[in-house]
């Protein structure tokens, strides 16, 4: 078992049966006995328990894996998926935000703009970046960027992985709720293809704020709601221990959001989740992004605009007498 | 006579059991939240639901924010058809719709066309009752209409906010809205049509990010409360205290996060000159031009 293995609750089961086979190899190296026929019998349990399980992921258990520690966070992808990466900063008003991550690469050989929540790896990179919480800078250096991808006609991929936007003093008083609102108004009107992938957190109003896209994607693992379970279930049952059940009747995972007609494409990911394989979900990820630039990238600036406003238009569910 | 006791068809209230409630009369008094004087209600009604003492704004139902805001029997409600419905089938929320739409409480948002001291306007203001005046798919979508018909009808756009955000039971879809709403906003601009946003207590969340922001002028009634985040959560989150006055009209206005705080009792005067200055040149306000608005300020009888 490598030493950063991290096993989720529900994983459990196959942590045991890997460490049995991890034993037995063990064993046979030091004392020479043959246990290869143990070996492959229980590889194959580990095979039956990862399709038993990971085949059967309820709402909560994909949340876990979303936001599991050892998932590749945006900065990752940029380096499987870009090159000539250039990062970016500030949004010129304030401050620079390390919670939101920017710049122009190369996306095979054409040029994109990437923008991104960045999460930390390990406790002094998680206060840096504020949990991938952005603050109001965070969202006017995202829209700052943008607006440049605008000027130089190039696609915005947003790589979208946040709990929520940053609920502080300071967040306040320098207009998070502005910051946002703008971002949304203004990105219904950027003149190049833009593609929004939820790649771990779809944290509300903090994972939309660069979500207002012409195609919007998900991990399979991801989820994206209006609020987190814990908050939810505080509001409902007065019980934050209740998120599992709130996670179900919230509609968050990349299936449901796909059946509401809310997300375009579902990215597969390795069983048991981005993680376990980065090489592989980054090939995903490069197959969906290639798709959307071949599928958008000859569309007119008016026919981008009115995509985006008619995608956004009809979402919603109500009645009509 | 009849032969057999006629059963009755509703539930008869005896007087006995209605005659705990009215021992004092109802609704004859109210006592201000604020400094807790005890006014006469027909005085609050004169003077816009706003106590005199120390200015305390009450809050208001959409119907008294039309008499308040437009002129008499100017105003014609639009998509008043629309209902919410559950489309997750989240626990509990079509009970509370039926209970809600049972209390006619089904609009959610009242929106339509008026006239200000004349001037036609595309208006929308939200229901509190309604779930905290919360936005689900219904919202959205008639806060969008009201916005599309700014544009269509090339007539300036109000829109009062009281909400408390997004509303969970509809999951993703509320969270749409914002964007819905917001895009909607963009293509007004690019019209030129005026929005006008007027946040009355309390204004807050996924509504604060999206449209309630993006007016063209954004106002506010005194001392509501507006922000991104409850104030509970950033307690939480920062472990502190919050300031005195946090999230408070006066706090944003400080802030640069508004560009007045206005009085009830000057609402409708304040909505009329900014629409005067702004609506001359883009708008199409039928026979009425900004000049002639001039007339209507003396006299708003003209048009009603």
């Amino acid at each position: 078992m490598a030493p950063n293995e991290i096993w989720l609750d529900f994983e459990k089961p196959i942590a045991a049966v890997k460490k049995q086979i991890e034993d037995l190899r063990a064993l046979q190296e030091a004392q020479e006995v043959d246990t290869s026929s143990e070996i492959v019998s229980l590889e194959a349990k580990v095979l039956k328990l990862q399709e038993e399980i990971y085949g059967n992921l309820t709402p909560w258990q994909r949340i876990k894996l979303a936001r599991h520690p050892n998932r590749p966070y945006t900065l990752d992808y940029v380096e499987a998926l870009f090159h000539d990466f250039i990062e970016l900063h500030g949004d010129r008003r304030f401050a620079d935000d390390p919670a939101m991550i920017g710049g122009p690469a190369f996306f095979d050989n054409q040029p994109v703009m990437i923008i991104g929540q960045q999460k930390g790896r390990d406790t002094k990179e998680n206060i840096l970046r504020n949990f991938g919480m952005p603050q109001p800078e965070g969202y006017r250096k995202a829209l700052r960027l943008m607006k440049i991808a605008d000027k130089f006609k190039i696609p915005v991929i947003c790589f979208i992985d946040t709990p929520g936007a940053y609920p502080g003093i300071g967040a306040e008083e320098r207009g998070q709720a502005e910051a946002i609102a703008y971002n949304l108004q203004e990105m219904e009107s950027l003149e190049v293809p833009t593609l929004g992938i939820v790649i771990g957190e779809g944290g509300s109003g903090g994972a939309l704020g660069i979500g207002v896209c012409n195609q919007i994607m998900m991990l399979e693992n991801a989820y994206y709601s209006v609020i987190s379970p814990e908050g939810a279930a505080a509001i409902l049952w007065r019980d934050a221990a209740k998120a599992p059940e709130a996670a179900e009747a919230l509609k968050i995972t990349a299936q449901h959001l796909l059946e509401l007609g809310v997300i375009d494409k579902v990215i597969a990911e390795p069983l048991g989740g981005a993680h376990q394989n980065i090489t592989d979900t980054a090939n995903h990820i490069h197959e969906a992004i290639s798709q959307f630039l071949q599928e958008f990238g000859s569309l007119s600036p008016e026919d981008l605009i009115r995509q985006r406003y008619e995608k956004f238009r009809k979402m919603g569910q109500f009645q009509e007498n | 006579m009849s032969w057999f006791k006629k059963k009755e068809e509703y539930t008869v209230l005896r007087p006995k059991q209605v005659a705990k409630k009215v021992e004092i009369p109802e609704g004859l008094w109210t006592r201000c939240e604020e400094c807790q004087t005890i006014i006469y209600n027909k005085d609050l009604e004169t003077n816009l639901n706003v106590c005199s003492k120390c200015g305390f704004h009450f809050k208001i139902n959409p119907e008294d924010r039309i008499r308040y805001t437009l002129d008499d029997g100017s105003f014609h409600p639009e998509d008043q058809q629309l209902r919410s419905i559950d489309p997750l089938k989240f626990p509990n929320y079509q009970k509370k719709i039926d209970t809600l739409h049972r209390q006619n409480l089904e609009k959610e948002v009242l929106s339509g066309v008026g006239k200000i001291n004349g001037i036609p306007t595309s208006i929308a203001i939200m229901d509190f009752r309604f779930i905290g005046g919360s936005m689900g798919s219904l919202v959205g979508e008639k806060v969008t209409r009201a916005i599309e018909r700014g544009i269509e009808r090339r007539i300036p756009v109000i829109i009062f906010s009281q909400t408390g955000g997004a509303r969970m039971h509809e999951g993703i879809l509320s969270l749409m809205q914002m964007a819905k709403t917001s895009c909607a906003i963009k293509e007004l601009h690019k019209q030129g049509i005026p929005y006008i946003s007027v946040l009355t207590d309390p204004s807050t969340a996924g509504v604060m990010a999206s449209y309630a922001s993006l007016g063209d002028v954004v106002i506010a009634e005194p001392k509501a409360y507006i922000g991104f985040a409850g104030a509970r959560v950033i307690e939480q989150t920062i472990r502190q205290p919050l300031p005195p006055g946090f999230q408070r009209s006066e706090f944003l206005l400080k802030h640069g996060m508004l560009d007045k705080v206005v009085d009830r009792r000057e609402m409708k005067n304040t909505l009329f000159t900014l629409l005067k200055l702004f609506s001359g040149k883009t708008c199409d306000l039928g026979h009425i031009s900004a000049a002639q608005t001039d007339i209507m300020d003396v006299n708003d009888n003209i048009c009603k």
